[in-house]
């Protein structure tokens, strides 16, 4: 069972018939005792850092911190990958998981914000989470805020700086791309999530 | 490198796609699900579900038709026509819809665009601008006009664009209501003057006939995206071939691998 954790922000429609259409059995909840019987977890996001504070008021932190100490296989989409840093200038004050210690913070580039379209994606080969997934494919991103490059980046993505596309350590994964939005290509991404598993 | 986005509309009246887009091998080119799954086989960055259904009964059927089209389809679906409320709008994602359009609403009543940005972020929300041109001012002054382009509103859609901008619109489509329907080219001034005019992403709606037209609002109209219906049906057959003219004149566009 994959579960999807509703925090009150945004549709979550298209994240959950994606996952479906690829096979997966879905839950939806904003319940900790239901992430504890999670095979997997997906955080998903379009809207702001500060939504993550319902994360933290409704117990769901604690609950996700330990779903991926115990090895379940964790996947954050957009503000969902960003939560897994320490925080972002988006909403200072508000943590996030801090598995990866640095911020995120804002395109200070002068191109439009956000950046909004189809994108490529610069992929290390060692990536699982990309594996199978061509050097320099497209990927749909909306957003005005991006994690910095740094040794969990499986993908970098350029606009007029580099930015982390996807991160990725053992169980830990995270894209700022939509992979539900972005046709064959993200799929394949949601398909390779759904079949992780440890070395 | 951030790609321009190639946008297919349907136009939609009772669950039917009513104009613009044919393919060969369909007789009837109606079913909006069948047809926005062959534009995004295509290469089609997104989809645009406009309803242009006037009778009320029309409309319930709405939702229905947006669920099927949404079903199969995995890049950015944008649903719009007459949505009027926040609760319209939150029905329409419920079926599937990654964004929606507002328009003659959101001229009325400013902070809807705020509200349905609030709850479904402001990359959700679409303002639909239809401007046309005022005989002897510039491109800046085009005029905004609203319910489907009968009346006009008195204000610029450079200025409307930017309120909208600063009342959480994710993007703007601009449609110029001069060009629409020529088939004679996009208004790339008019295009140029909102996009410098504002931040969030600018699609350039109307009058597209060939794929140089669309290369001249890449260019000189500084669109971040293009939209368009009949250039599916009349010339160019599908937006895989417009992709492929695009690319050879430097335009970055999405080509399936």
């Amino acid at each position: 069972m994959i579960v999807v954790i509703d925090y009150n922000v945004g549709n979550l429609t298209s994240v959950i018939k994606a996952l479906r259409h690829i096979g997966a059995e879905v839950a939806v909840t904003q319940n900790p005792a239901e992430l504890a019987k999670a095979d997997r977890i997906v955080l998903p996001g379009v809207g702001h850092f500060a939504a993550t504070r319902f994360l933290e008021k409704r117990g769901l932190t604690s609950a996700i911190r330990a779903g991926i100490a115990a090895g379940v296989p964790f996947l954050g989409i957009c503000v969902g990958l960003q939560w897994l840093f320490a925080g972002s200038t988006e909403a200072p004050g508000i943590p996030g998981l801090a598995v990866f210690p640095e911020c995120c913070d804002r395109f200070t580039s002068g191109k439009k914000v956000p950046h909004v379209g189809w994108n490529s994606l610069a992929i290390r080969p060692e990536s699982r989470l990309l594996a199978g997934i061509r050097n320099n494919s497209f990927a749909y991103f909306t957003h005005s805020y991006r994690a910095p490059v740094t040794d969990v980046t499986v993908a970098v993505t350029d606009y007029a700086e580099p930015f982390a596309a996807a991160v990725e350590q053992n169980n830990i994964m995270g894209v700022q791309f939509h992979p539900e939005k972005s046709g064959e290509t993200g799929l394949r991404v949601l398909r390779n999530f759904l079949e992780w598993r440890p070395c | 490198m951030l790609t321009k986005r190639i946008i297919a509309c349907l136009d939609v009246r009772d669950g039917r796609v009513v104009k613009g887009i044919q393919f060969v091998d369909i007789v009837d080119a109606g079913d909006p699900a069948e047809l926005a799954a062959r534009h995004a086989a295509a290469g089609a960055d997104e989809i645009v579900f406009l309803d242009i259904t006037a009778t009320h009964e029309g409309r319930s059927a709405l939702l229905d038709s947006v669920r099927r089209t949404a079903c199969q389809l995995f890049v950015p679906f944008t649903v719009g026509g007459g949505i009027r409320t926040a609760d319209e709008a939150a029905a329409i994602f419920d079926a599937g819809a990654d964004k929606v359009t507002v328009n003659s609403a959101a001229l009325a009543h400013p902070e809807l665009i705020g509200e349905i940005g609030a709850k479904f972020g402001a990359q959700a929300v679409i303002v639909a601008i239809d401007a046309r041109r005022v005989p002897n001012r510039s491109a800046a002054e085009a005029e905004v006009f609203v319910s489907g382009g009968r009346k006009a509103t008195g204000r610029s859609a450079v200025e409307w664009a930017q309120e909208a901008e600063s009342r959480g619109a994710g993007e703007i489509l601009l449609t110029s209501m001069d060009a629409d329907g020529t088939r004679a080219g996009f208004d790339c001034d008019l295009t140029a003057a909102v996009s410098q005019a504002v931040q969030i992403p600018v699609i350039a709606s109307g009058g597209a006939g060939n794929a140089q037209h669309f290369t001249q609002v890449f260019r000189e109209g500084k669109a971040d995206a293009a939209l368009a219906a009949s250039i599916f049906h009349f010339g160019i057959h599908d937006v895989r071939t417009l992709k492929e003219e695009l690319q050879r004149d430097g335009i970055p566009v999405r080509l399936a691998c």
